[in-house]
């Protein structure tokens, strides 16, 4: 047997060890990505095998919490894809402006820069007051830096020449104040977005959302949570609702694809038809 | 491992950078549309690139040359670049996968990423190709594949449009093969075409 198979044998009893304990399902999460996260995170725990380290993980919350930051963290960026955000603002928003109130799930948030970009996008398309962005992720450290909406200075000037590229109206520099090393993002921009922890894999759906906006999070999953995270979605959507996925997503061979029409061929946004086929 | 000569390999995962577009030009460009492994390419683009390259190098060669696609199985004769801005991983039942975790060596795609998650899932029936570029990533990923058995080639440092990741991959291991580009088609094929033992 090669290291490789063997890493691979602990990685399993591990994650079921963690289900079976604290409830995290991460038992269907695609392999590559998720051994190297794991590797990581015992690169710095000072145990030499995820054998070793798994007596101690099952018995000890606090160093459970580490493993589970390790493993969760996605990082992102403010109007990733700018192309993606220009299409929503272009082709998107005029269906969002015909509901008198509109409900935005964003699931898998992370450190809330696309959801702060969501706001942006939305206040300056006239939408203000009339929507609620409820933005969810299975991590509560990356919830609490979201809350808290502050980025490093030094990414400030890749956001800025993203809010630029995905047609913005303003000047972006309006949505922050610098302090030191850091930009502080307007707390007004809060007033719009619920932040809150939710497990895709194991949590249930959300009610009577009209958009759901679920970026390079179910890259991490396997097929068969991929269909639960997706069947989820397609019961939490209204009619006519939308559904945004990542730029190398596709609802292509999904079991809820025959329900969706993507609103332009590469786009990665899907509507949800009114009639069923 | 002895570079036997019934060896039987079954990918061929390649890192290049600064020089990237001409180099792959002329590998991919010679390799027969039949070619018996599947090619996994990382090269260091920029963010904000779409599949232009892939297309381009599809038009000029035999082989199918794509950007990768999520979940797609891996097949013989083809060419799978890295998407801008993703790392590019090998899952163990045969097919890619991407991550948006954070750069790695100020890459993403890493060709480190890739290396490593390949010689995960090929072992020793991997070769890992280190090409033309700046800065070092791909050299911690081509070790890997040299430990767990697999080929390691790096490109001529002296034939190199930029030298240093040659270079840094040289100082780390002990290649395999160390070939000009004119040499590197006619060596893969060599590669690709033995058949196992008996």
């Amino acid at each position: 047997m090669t290291s490789a198979e063997l890493i691979d044998i602990e990685i399993k009893l591990l994650m079921e060890g963690v289900y079976q304990v604290y409830g995290y399902d991460f038992r269907e999460y695609a392999d590559a990505s998720l051994r190297r996260r794991l590797i990581q995170w015992l690169s710095g725990s000072g145990f030499a095998t995820l054998s070793l380290a798994q007596s101690e993980v099952l018995r000890d919350p606090v160093l459970f919490d580490t493993l589970l930051r390790g493993i969760t963290v996605n990082v992102s960026e403010m109007f990733r894809d700018p192309a993606f955000f220009k299409t929503v603002r272009v082709q998107v928003v005029p269906h969002l402006k015909t509901y008198p109130f509109l409900k935005i799930w964003h699931a898998g948030c992370s450190t809330g820069e696309e959801a702060y970009s969501m706001a942006i996008l939305l206040l300056e398309e006239g939408l203000k007051g009339r929507f609620r962005i409820y933005a969810t992720d299975i991590n509560e450290d990356v919830i609490r830096k979201a809350r808290k909406g502050i980025y490093p200075l030094q990414e400030i000037k890749r956001f800025t020449k993203n809010y630029q590229h995905s047609g913005g109206t303003g000047s972006f520099s309006d949505y922050y104040t610098a302090r030191y090393d850091h930009a502080i993002l307007n707390p007004s921009l809060q007033e719009n977005i619920v932040f809150a922890a939710h497990n895709l894999a194991v949590d249930s759906d959300f009610g009577e959302m009209n958009l759901i906006l679920c970026r390079n999070v179910m890259i991490y999953f396997k097929q068969p949570l991929k269909e639960r995270v997706l069947g989820l979605f397609d019961s939490s959507l209204v009619l006519g609702g939308f559904i945004c996925l990542g730029t190398k997503e596709s609802l292509d061979h999904r079991l809820i694809a025959n329900r969706y029409e993507e609103i332009k061929p590469r786009t990665q946004i899907y509507r949800k038809r009114y009639a069923r086929l | 491992m002895p570079d036997c000569s019934c060896r039987q390999f079954r990918a061929v995962a390649i890192g290049v950078s600064t020089g990237g577009v001409s180099a792959l030009k002329f590998l991919l460009g010679r390799l027969p549309a039949d070619f018996e492994l599947p090619l996994l390419v990382v090269t260091h683009i920029s963010p904000d690139s779409d599949d232009g390259l892939a297309v381009l190098l599809d038009t000029l060669c035999a082989i199918r040359v794509k950007e990768a696609d999520e979940q797609e199985a891996i097949t013989h004769g083809t060419a799978y670049l890295a998407p801008a801005n993703y790392h590019m991983l090998v899952e163990r039942g045969g097919t890619l996968a991407f991550s948006i975790d954070p750069p790695v060596n100020f890459a993403r795609p890493s060709v480190d990423v890739l290396f490593e998650s390949a010689a995960d899932v090929y072992g020793a029936a991997l070769i890992g190709v280190i090409l033309t570029g700046a800065g070092f990533d791909g050299s911690k990923g081509l070790l890997k594949i040299k430990n767990s058995g697999g080929l390691a080639i790096v490109q001529d440092p002296a034939d190199a449009e930029m030298d240093s990741m040659p270079k840094s991959a040289l100082g780390l291991l002990t290649a395999d093969h160390v070939v000009p580009l004119k040499e590197l088609p006619n060596l893969l094929m060599r590669l690709a075409r033995r058949k196992p033992c008996r």
